[in-house]
């Protein structure tokens, strides 16, 4: 039954996705020229790493906030490696970023595992002092492009097979974190931790073990982000990504993950990412204003999660359910 | 990791008001400790204006907290505050450009907040959607509609009587926004603790099946807790558009954040079912005395977000490390 509803919702976003590039297409053919389309998935590569991390985090019935911060974080300590040390190789500074990355997610992850504060009140926090903690870094100056090391801003950009390498990266994480979730014990504890916490206690997963290893995973993949984004645009400030954690949050919800966890898929996320990705590539296109893209991925937010649960509700006893979405 | 921390309802009665009291005289001791900090590190600290411009770091996300504080006291939340304020601001500025005077503004604020509070309310209670995903849309819907229709621009013009609301003095150093501040203080005071409306309020966010069972009409309760959510945002929109005297799509923003930690920091539990607003008012100064005297220090602002970020956790942290520290010890 759920299988099949999980199913039907990914083809249902995917049919969501032909539609919209359908609609674009029929008015502008030129953006679903394979190049552009290329373009457009490597544009949305951040946002599908976060997605794939956040959703993690969302399916334990946690919420990380902190993941646009960290990525800024992680973003400017190794722009100031390679500022210090140009001669350092690249593969050792993406090393740097996933574990810096996953150290600062692993902050949020003790607290939460271990303090048992309430994910959201932690990462709230995290997030202003992860911020903060840029700001004393760094002096509030920026790391501008002259001061980059060549092959720092060349990696991502590098081109491998017609893709660019950033975007191989993301196919791989896709790739790589479907099989985590399918085929290996952790990816089913996650499921299970935010499915049924009592019942994965008594099947013997720790559910505060598996939150820390989910938050621990989101701030890898939004270290190894931090790198990409800040090679890719040769820059790293203070705000770098502000406010990008709630794009980040909606992508999963578009993409039909539960914000009460349990529910979602490596695929849905990606797809929901990709869904608001072609709306910001498509606006400037179809010519109408970068401003309308905040409203409408608000009103795509609200359609996807009201769709969500219609979908889910066919299951009846309604009264439970109710406290369920209450607690 | 919720479900075992939550309070057990028929032991609401006499710990939790005493955990209730520790927390607000644990928070007290803290201001008054930054308040004696503050008039020693820097000499312009204790002076009457100084301290009376210090109440306009918090009165405006004060009044939003307040409500904020009952709806999660109800188990939800509204992350879309700081863009009720936004979107009630955009308004009241397009109002402006075709002469509606002061009172036109003040109910059109009151009004948005209140439509867009009800919006919140119908797509929660009618279709049942969690809270923080409905909120987190409708934060980009309403800050992305100022956009829509500002652009890069900037409303200005307002009438020179409607300054009143955000730069007006009501007596010597007091502040109108700081006799709004302690009169919706006072209000919400007795809304919560003294009213059955209050009761129901505390009843849903410890057990809604519950409370459904013993006659509380759930659904109309929180609707009502999003109408005032939006209704305190409206008048925060009037206040600060007020006191800055222009409207810009980015106003208030990351407020929504600012409000909820003043609200946790408060002792509100984050999962429902406890709180007060002693505590929200005391929070409310701690935090203005914070960003107030690292100010005057001249530390950053992005600084000062550290440290709220770390009393926020800290102050949650600690009192837990300590159980588990006596809880180790009492074993060994």
């Amino acid at each position: 039954m759920s299988r099949h509803v999980l199913m039907s919702r990914e083809v249902l976003l995917s049919g969501a996705i032909l539609v919209l590039l359908a609609l674009i297409a029929s008015r502008f053919p030129a953006f679903i020229t394979p190049a552009n389309l290329a373009n457009v998935f490597n544009d949305t590569a951040p946002l599908i790493l976060l997605a794939i991390g956040q959703m993690i985090v969302i399916l334990t019935r946690c919420i990380d906030l902190s993941v646009a911060a960290n990525l800024a974080l992680t973003g400017m300590v190794v722009a100031m490696i390679n500022v210090a040390l140009p001669g350092l190789p690249v593969p050792v500074i993406i090393a740097c970023a996933i574990g810096i990355g996953a150290l600062l997610g692993m902050f949020n992850g003790i607290l939460v595992w271990k303090l048992e504060i309430p994910p959201i009140v932690v990462t709230l926090g995290t997030m202003t002092i992860f911020r903060g903690t840029i700001f004393l870094l760094s002096d509030g100056q920026w790391v501008n492009s002259h001061e980059l090391s060549d092959p720092f801003k060349a990696f991502p950009r590098a081109e491998f097979l017609g893709l660019p390498v950033m975007s191989w990266i993301t196919i791989a994480a896709v790739l790589f974190f479907s099989l985590v979730m399918s085929r290996t014990t952790l990816g089913r504890a996650f499921y299970a931790a935010g499915g049924n916490p009592h019942a994965a206690t008594y099947a013997g997963i720790d559910v505060g073990k598996t939150q820390f290893w989910a938050f621990t995973i989101s701030g890898a993949l939004a270290g190894l982000t931090g790198y990409l984004w800040v090679s890719r645009f040769a820059v790293a400030f203070v705000d770098l990504a502000g406010g990008f954690e709630l794009n980040v949050v909606a992508a999963c919800v578009i993409g039909g993950v539960a914000i009460m966890g349990g529910i979602g898929t490596v695929a849905g996320a990606m797809l929901g990412a990709l869904f608001l990705g072609i709306i910001g590539n498509a606006l400037p296109v179809v010519d109408i204003s970068p401003f309308w893209q905040l409203a409408i991925s608000g009103a795509a937010i609200i359609i996807a999660v009201a769709l969500n649960t219609q979908a889910n509700r066919t299951k009846g006893r309604i009264i439970l359910k109710r406290a369920e979405h209450a607690s | 990791m919720t479900d075992t921390t939550r309070v057990i309802p028929d032991r609401l009665q006499s710990p939790l008001q005493r955990r209730v009291k520790s927390w607000e005289s644990l928070l007290l001791a803290v201001a008054v400790a930054i308040f004696i900090v503050n008039s020693f590190m820097s000499p312009y600290f204790l002076n009457a204006w100084n301290l009376s411009d210090m109440t306009f770091n918090f009165t405006e996300k004060a009044m939003i907290a307040f409500a904020m504080a009952l709806l999660i006291i109800a188990g939800e939340i509204d992350l879309s505050v700081a863009s009720i304020i936004a979107l009630a601001s955009t308004a009241m500025g397009a109002a402006v450009q075709v002469g509606v005077g002061t009172p036109g503004l003040v109910l059109i604020g009151l009004g948005v907040g209140l439509l867009c509070g009800a919006f919140n309310g119908v797509l929660v209670t009618r279709l049942g959607l969690p809270s923080i995903v409905v909120t987190i849309g409708t934060m980009s819907l309403f800050r992305g509609i100022s956009y829509i229709v500002l652009g890069d621009q900037a409303y200005r013009g307002y009438p020179a009587d409607f300054a009143f609301f955000g730069q007006g003095y009501v007596f010597w150093v007091i502040s109108f926004e700081l006799v709004l501040f302690a009169v919706l203080a006072l209000i919400y005071f007795v809304l919560l603790h003294k009213t059955n409306f209050g009761r129901a309020v505390y009843a849903i966010g410890n057990n809604p099946v519950g409370a459904e069972f013993s006659g509380i009409r759930v659904a109309r309760v929180k609707f009502i807790l999003f109408l005032l959510t939006g209704l305190m945002s409206g008048v925060a929109a009037i206040c600060l558009t007020s006191r800055l005297a222009s409207t810009r799509p980015s106003i208030a923003v990351g407020w929504e954040l600012e409000i909820v930690t003043m609200v946790v920091l408060g002792g509100v539990s984050i999962l429902g079912g406890a709180g007060s607003i002693p505590g929200v008012v005391i929070a409310a100064f701690v935090m203005g005395l914070v960003t107030f005297g690292l100010g005057l220090l001249n530390v950053p602002g992005i600084v000062m977000s550290i440290v709220i970020g770390a009393l926020l956790i800290g102050v949650i942290a600690l009192p837990r490390l300590w159980d588990k520290w006596r809880a180790h010890a009492a074993k060994g």
